[in-house]
């Protein structure tokens, strides 16, 4: 009785051929588009409840010691050790052409102005994403996964104040300080390399980075350290809330945490670069402002 | 008489015309239900019916797509986050893995709740988990042991013990005896009939297990999933004391508690199975 005929299904069903492969691709589309924005605006909720959080009440000292534990003192030799080999790997890169034009003593300035404006804290960022970033969604996944988000809910904590604001926190505070210790072992490493295998002139190396190297560019670095850390807290914390089920759930989480984080660190890099290089104009019109 | 006392009782929780569904996935259509203080109410029903989604909505975990909780008077929809969770410090929740924070030790876990409140000297906590804990018939060396280092009975007490320690007003327990044997689940029905006894408590248990049912329940409340009914059946069959649901001639009804396949059976043979 309520099976329709099959000429009726054919005449209010999806066209079929060429046109239905057309349909189809254009329906999963617009599917792909609602998903994004649906994810885009839940994300920023999920941003703004922990702001809002953060300004409202802070979080007990035990929440947030753990946390500034294991993002900034176990970060640290890992990013000064990657710090050291990225300034000596510019030396050897950048030597061969500088010192093809006989610019070789230049290399200073380009070594620790590409260290302290770019690589330190694009580094420090990448490093604390693999390395916290993924921790950080793998463990509030399974915690998600084995109810133990909605038991702090149960218990009448919230989860965001307990378990994010604290990394949300140690992120923000303390990738300024990894930066600085990526930026400090990278010069450490360039002027090795640069001044003891290659053999260029100290005094020479260290004038020309004086030259190059203003007190903006060491704070362009900070500046956007600050949103590279927030960035990767905030997209670590949420990949791990909205874990799904499984260990094949928490896996994807944590692997999402880190592509996610780094994809964001370089739009932000670029269009944070854009926009302090429009400052830098602003404020010295003449040129630069040296050390 | 216990039914006519509780009859008397005031309602602690009311939920009306409740709708839950995820995405396009629809668990919960047109719920009512009224719970006295006092009772316990044991949801039945097979796996995927919505049992621990109605519970979770109670508490607040899990935001019904339409309807309204009330629990002693409050409309949970009309509540901040800050005031909910001001309100969930009057439930406790038994959870089906215990979901025990790894993190912490035992004692730990169980003084969570004691901690998150902030006015009980750290004495008053130690004294408060090793009761808590001896109550639930474990001994006060566990106080410092792993949640990954007990045994599932032993976890399961834990958090029992971590969901009474603020003597809360309403209790859920999801599924507490699955996964054990029948002795442990005998212990875990013992404790929750004492706790009943010892507090004037409300609770709602969400369970498989008849004998558990048949144990602790006031009042038995039984689901039937969405997808194994029409569009205009009501997805609550049963709903009665534990002597009426022995009595009951719907024959869902009385597939689940005799434990038979029924159509399913057809259904693993249309499939080749």
């Amino acid at each position: 009785m309520s099976s329709a005929s099959p000429t009726q299904d054919q005449s209010h069903g999806p066209p079929v051929g060429i046109l239905g492969g057309f349909v189809d691709q254009v329906s999963g589309w617009g599917e792909l588009v609602l998903d994004s924005i649906t994810a885009i605006g839940d994300f920023t909720l999920f941003v703004i409840r922990t702001l809002r959080w953060m300004l409202t009440r802070l979080p007990r000292s035990e929440t947030v010691w753990p946390n500034f534990y294991e993002v900034g003192v176990k970060s640290l030799p890992v990013v000064a050790l990657t710090g050291t080999f990225i300034g000596m790997v510019l030396a050897v890169q950048s030597y061969f052409q500088f010192r093809q034009l006989g610019l070789e003593t230049r290399l200073g300035g380009v070594i620790n102005m590409t260290l302290v404006r770019e690589l330190g804290p694009v580094l420090a960022a990448t490093m604390l994403a693999g390395r916290v970033g993924s921790a950080m969604a793998a463990e509030l996944g399974t915690m998600r996964v084995t109810e133990q988000i909605d038991a702090l809910s149960a218990m009448g904590a919230n989860p965001i104040h307990y378990l994010v604001v604290p990394r949300f926190l140690a992120c923000l505070f303390l990738i300024p300080t990894l930066t600085i210790m990526a930026d400090f072992m990278g010069v450490a490493g360039g002027h090795f390399y640069s001044v003891y295998i290659l053999e260029i002139d100290i005094h020479h190396y260290w004038h020309n980075s004086k030259l190059f190297v203003s007190q903006f560019d060491l704070f362009v670095g900070l500046f956007k350290s600050v949103f590279f850390g927030s960035a990767i807290a905030m997209v670590s914390c949420y990949q791990g809330f909205n874990c799904t089920a499984g260990a094949e759930g928490v896996g994807r989480a944590s692997t999402s945490a880190f592509v996610h984080s780094f994809v964001l660190i370089l739009i932000i890099d670029l269009f944070l670069g854009i926009m302090l290089d429009w400052v830098y104009f602003i404020l010295y019109p003449e040129g630069v402002g040296l050390l | 008489m216990i039914e006519a006392l509780l009859e008397q009782q005031e309602p602690l929780v009311e939920v009306h015309d409740l709708h839950v569904q995820f995405g396009t996935q629809k668990v919960l259509r047109g719920i009512n239900l009224t719970i006295p203080a006092g009772q316990t109410l044991a949801l039945l029903g097979e796996s995927g019916c919505g049992k621990t989604v109605l519970m979770k909505s109670i508490i607040g975990l899990v935001t019904p797509t339409k309807g309204q909780i009330i629990f002693d008077h409050e409309n949970l929809s009309k509540l901040s986050e800050r005031e909910i969770n001001y309100l969930r410090l009057r439930f406790g929740f038994v959870f089906q893995n215990a979901a025990l924070f790894d993190s912490m030790t035992v004692g730990q876990n169980v003084a969570f709740p004691l901690r998150q409140q902030g006015r009980f000297s750290n004495n008053q906590i130690v004294e408060m988990v090793l009761s808590r804990l001896s109550e639930v018939g474990l001994p006060d060396a566990v106080v410092h042991k792993k949640p990954a280092e007990l045994s599932g009975g032993m976890r399961k007490r834990v958090g029992l013990a971590r969901a009474l320690i603020m003597n809360p007003e309403m209790i859920m327990y999801d599924e507490p005896t699955t996964g054990l044997d029948p002795i442990m689940s005998d212990v875990i029905n013992e404790l929750i009939i004492r706790t009943r006894r010892r507090n004037p408590v409300t609770s709602i248990v969400v369970t498989h297990d008849m004998n558990t049912a048949r144990k602790v329940a006031d009042r038995i409340v039984m689901l039937m999933p969405l997808p194994r009914i029409g569009p205009e059946d009501r997805q609550i069959i049963f709903d009665g004391t534990p002597q009426e649901l022995n009595d009951c001639r719907d024959r869902r009804v009385q597939q689940f508690i005799n434990g038979e396949a029924g159509e399913r059976l057809m259904e693993l043979r249309a499939t080749g199975v």
